[in-house]
Order: structure tokens, then C-alpha cells, then sequence
């Protein structure tokens, strides 16, 4: 196979890869995008190891792996739930960011091996050097990331006085010693690279540890960009140009949800990086005298559903956490037999990753037409006779509004325009941003405390 | 023209035409799919198996070549399951059926 051959079958692939995004423009078409992905990587997979095979015949060990690889990965596909797609998306990235890191070690030992001049030119190593730290960075974060969200580390921010000097501190070193790599002959280059590669696994580490939970939307986001310019960067080392375009669509898409995700918040992407912000705080009551909700039972709620005409459920992280989604779908459609219109609001940030309430409603089998996004349904409250919030907090909290308030500006799902409001929660601990949120002591808001499933498996029962 | 165009400089005009695309193509995707976004950009980003594969593609495999073969098996992790997982998840969006008793989709 030519240069020329391989480089035209890349292409191909590469706008397979293109048609697959563009699928995902709407549920019909999505599936088909998916499966022109399949089609793109393994065009890209098998011309690659036909290469390899005219090169050197030894592709045993490559299909071994792929066998073990492909094994894992599909049973892990087949068996995770849809409320540990947050975790499982960040331990996929992390794989990508250290199998970046193996390729340019590889790189570095065996230039010639993978079609690089020995020594290496200064290019190429500053190519290597990027590919190197942007997958390290990845691989550290992104396990950090997975330890938050599956709760194996605390997902409160983890912050120590200074810590922006010492990895501005970090980062700084690391770049000395990536230079030094670059510029230094082959007999002296290893130890800045290794260097330079420890302090970037470090730095992964050190900046994710200090950002909490409900922030997670935009780091996996964020990491999700950088495993694809990880991807770019070998790709640029290596010259080849289907990782440097795969890796750069990846690369855009994350840094497309990053944004969404941070406008969603109305904080700024560095706001959110630099960490530190949100965290439970156990009483949100604070000093002063203490206001008064109003509580009911799920008997209480179910009936001001049941003689509703349009009911709009807000569904939060909450929901995710009680996996309570196949509990919901049964309320609603116990609703809507009873003649009641029943609509989803979703917000943008709610729950721990983009699109984290759409995929656990379709898979209780909500129809995705019955869900909408925020810009959408909005308008509709004020006609909404009652507003189910569902384990959502900052998302409805009407100190948006509020000139002033620490949230001031985010976009809301305006919940508490609707004629009754029924708020179900845990307890009355504030939500993630630290503020009390007034919708709770509103006249027309009755709260229902309890586990959501609980609560909501009662409320399908109260329904007759 | 191109012939004396450095490799790096066609790499350069590659990478931005691919983030112009990327760009316009992923602002049409729709919130209500961005979760089987990021698990289909994933596996796509698993494309550095291609990487993987080259440097665990040599003759004679020195250590760096073996870290190849680990680098291989723990990406094409993310192969299968990326596009599995994403396919599962794009199963689950369904509209309402037409009628009760209707013909089922």
C-alpha cells in the first residue's frame, strides 16, 4: 500500500467520521451516524494494519490487544446503567490520554520505527512534547474526574491556600523542562521528557482535584476536547493526517460543550477551571430566624397533579442519584391517562453531564417529543398548573434573577411562574451553589421530602 | 506550488479546515443527544489507535514497542465500547407510539 493509498482511504474515513456528527442532529438520523463512525474507524483500522503488515508482518500482538480491548469494551458497553455515563465517559478518556503518552514514549525510543528521522527534529518533538502533556493532563484528570463522579473520591472541591501559584508553578516547569527536550540531542533528551511528563500527570491531577461536583458537566466536557487534541497532537508527530482531523472534530465538540455548559452556569470557563466553588453545606437555614415551607405528603401532591391540566416536570441530579427515571415515566404516563398533558423541562447543566436527563428519560422510555429544553418550555409555566421539581435546586432557583445574588444571570427554568409548585428532595440542604433558594417558601410550593423513587413510586400509587 | 510546501504547514491547513467543520457540524447536534455526543466524539478520539498500532507495529518488538501493544489494547477498550455504548443509548430514544394497540415501530 502507498503513501498515497493510505493517505486516500484516511480521507474517506475521515468524512465517515463527519457524516457520523452529523447524524447526531436529530434522534431519526442519530443511529445512522453512529454506525458511519463504525464504518470511519474501521476503514482507518484496517487500512492501518494493512500498512503495518506490508511493513513488517507482525501483527499478531496488535490483534491480541485489539481482541482483549474490544472484549472489555463490550461488555462494559453492554452492562454500565445509563445514570454511570458520567464515570464511564471519564474513564474512556483517561485511556486515550495515556495511550498518547505510551505512543510518544514510543516515539521518542524507536523514532525510525514509526517513520520518523532519527534524531528527531526540533518539530517534531515540540509536536511530541504537546501530544505528550495534553495526554497526560487528559489520563490525570479524567481518573480524577471518574473518582468524583462514581464517588470513590469526594466530589466536594478539594482546595489548599496557594494552589493556583503552584500549578501555575507546575505548569511553568513543565514547559522549561518540554523545551529543554525539544532543543537537547538524543543523548540528553529522556530526562526533561520524563520530567516534563510527571509534572503534567501532576498537574491533571491538581486540576480537577479542586472542582466539584455539579461543575463535572463542563470538565468532562473539557477533558473530552482534550483527549481529541491529544489525538491531533501524536497525529502532527507522527504526520498523519486522520488523527490530526479525527482529533480536532473531537477537540471542537468538547470545546462546543464546554461553552454550552458554561453559559449554562453563566460562569466563565476559567471561573470554573480554577475550582473551588460549590460544595453541600449541611444547613442551609443560616443564622436567623427560620423560615417556614410548607410540607405535604405524596397523597397531597398527587392530588393537585391528578386535577391538573398540564403538568411540567423538572427533573435534577437528584433523580439521577435515586434512579428514579423508570418511576417517573410511570407517573407521567399514569397522568396522561388520566388526561393530563404532561411536559419535561430540561436545563442544560442539570445532572452531571450534557444530556445526562435526556438519555436517563429515553431510557425509561419517556418519548423524547414529551421532553424539551429550557428555551423551549419556558414560556409554558406561567399555563403550567403545577411544576414537579424532582431533585433540582440551583436550575429553578429564582435568585438568577436577582441582581446581586451569587448566581445572578444563569439561565433558570422559571418554575416558579407556574400556578403550584411540588418540590421533592432529600432535605433542605442547600444545593450546589451554597444559597438558599426562595422557590422553597413561595405560598404555592409544597414540599416533599423523601428519596425520589419513594416519593414518586408513591405518588403513582396516590394517582387513582 | 505545493511541492515545496513543508508536511507541517499541509498538517497546519488540515487542522484548521478540521476545527472550521468540527464547529459547524457539532453546533447542530441537539442538547437532547449531547450524552451520545460525547460518547461518540470518545470513540472517535480512539482513532489514536492508528498511533498505537504503529508503534506496536514493528518487526521486533523493544520495550517501547510492547508499551505499543498496551497502548493498543486499552484504547481499542474504548473502540468497542465507545460505538457499543453509544449505539445502545441511541436505542433508547424513541417517540410516542402512534396509537394505544397501534402497530409497534
Amino acid at each position: 500500500m502507498s503513501a498515497n493509498q493510505l493517505a486516500l482511504w484516511y480521507l474517506v474515513a475521515a468524512v465517515s467520521f463527519i457524516l457520523a456528527l452529523k447524524g447526531l442532529s436529530g434522534p431519526r438520523t442519530a443511529r445512522r451516524g453512529n454506525v458511519y463512525g463504525m464504518i470511519g474507524m474501521a476503514i482507518a483500522l484496517l487500512v492501518t494494519l494493512a500498512l503495518v503488515y506490508s511493513r513488517s508482518k507482525n501483527v499478531a500482538p496488535i490483534l491480541g490487544g485489539m481482541a482483549i480491548g474490544g472484549i472489555i469494551g463490550a461488555i462494559v458497553a453492554r452492562r454500565v446503567q445509563m445514570t454511570q455515563m458520567p464515570e464511564l465517559v471519564a474513564a474512556m478518556h483517561s485511556l486515550v490520554g495515556l495511550a498518547a503518552v505510551f505512543i510518544a514514549v514510543a516515539a521518542v525510543n524507536n523514532p525510525v520505527a514509526m517513520g520518523l528521522d532519527a534524531p528527531i527534529t526540533v518539530g517534531h518533538k515540540v509536536e511530541l512534547f504537546i501530544g505528550t502533556f495534553i495526554g497526560a493532563i487528559t489520563f490525570s484528570g479524567s481518573v480524577i474526574a471518574f473518582g468524583k463522579l462514581s464517588g470513590r473520591i469526594r466530589s466536594a472541591p478539594v482546595v489548599f491556600k496557594g494552589q493556583h501559584f503552584v500549578n501555575l508553578a507546575i505548569g511553568i516547569a513543565m514547559i522549561g523542562f518540554g523545551i529543554w527536550f525539544c532543543v537537547a540531542p538524543p543523548e540528553t533528551h529522556w530526562m526533561p521528557f520524563i520530567i516534563m511528563m510527571a509534572l503534567a500527570f501532576l498537574l491533571g491531577f491538581l486540576l480537577i482535584i479542586p472542582i466539584g461536583g455539579a461543575d463535572m458537566p463542563v470538565v468532562i466536557s473539557m477533558l473530552n476536547s482534550y483527549s481529541g487534541w491529544a489525538a491531533a497532537g501524536i497525529g502532527f508527530s507522527l504526520d498523519n493526517p486522520m488523527l490530526i482531523i479525527a482529533g480536532s472534530l473531537v477537540g471542537s465538540s468538547g470545546a462546543i460543550l464546554s461553552y454550552i455548559m458554561c453559559k449554562a452556569m453563566n460562569r466563565s470557563f476559567f471561573s470554573v477551571i480554577l475550582g473551588g466553588f460549590g460544595g453541600e453545606t449541611a444547613d442551609a437555614a443560616g443564622a436567623g430566624e427560620k423560615k417556614q415551607v410548607k410540607t405535604g405528603s405524596p397523597e397531597d401532591a398527587a392530588f393537585l397533579l391528578s386535577n391538573a391540566d398540564l403538568v411540567i416536570i423538572v427533573p435534577g441530579y437528584g433523580l439521577a442519584v435515586a434512579r428514579a427515571q423508570h418511576a417517573v415515566k410511570e407517573l407521567a404516563q399514569k397522568l396522561t391517562s388520566k388526561g393530563v398533558t404532561v411536559k419535561f423541562a430540561i436545563h442544560p447543566v442539570a445532572g452531571r453531564m450534557p444530556g445526562h436527563m435526556n438519555v436517563l428519560l429515553a431510557e425509561a422510555e419517556v418519548p423524547y417529543d414529551q421532553v424539551f429544553e429550557m428555551e423551549d418550555i419556558n414560556s409554558e409555566f406561567p399555563q403550567a398548573d403545577v411544576a414537579l421539581i424532582l431533585g433540582a435546586n440551583d436550575v429553578v432557583n429564582p435568585l438568577a434573577e436577582q441582581k446581586g445574588s451569587a448566581i445572578y444571570g444563569m439561565p433558570i427554568i422559571e418554575a416558579h411562574k407556574a400556578k403550584n409548585v411540588i418540590v421533592n428532595k432529600r432535605s433542605m440542604a442547600s444545593g450546589y451553589a451554597g444559597l438558599d433558594n426562595p422557590l422553597f417558601y413561595m405560598d404555592k410550593t409544597m414540599m416533599v421530602f423523601g428519596d425520589a423513587k419513594k416519593v414518586v413510586e408513591e405518588l403513582v400509587k396516590a394517582i387513582e | 506550488m505545493t511541492s515545496g510546501v513543508d508536511p507541517i504547514v499541509v498538517n497546519l491547513i488540515v487542522f484548521v479546515l478540521a476545527i472550521f467543520v468540527g464547529y459547524h457540524v457539532v453546533w447542530n447536534v441537539t442538547p437532547a443527544l449531547h450524552t451520545p455526543l460525547m460518547s461518540l466524539t470518545n470513540a472517535i478520539s480512539s482513532i489514536i489507535l492508528v498511533g498505537a498500532m504503529l508503534a506496536a507495529g514493528a518487526s521486533d518488538l523493544d520495550w517501547g514497542g510492547w508499551l505499543g501493544v498496551v497502548a493498543v489494547t486499552l484504547v481499542s477498550i474504548n473502540v468497542f465500547g465507545g460505538f457499543l455504548v453509544t449505539q445502545r443509548m441511541l436505542g433508547m430514544f424513541k417517540k410516542k407510539e402512534p396509537k394505544p394497540g397501534g402497530a409497534k415501530e
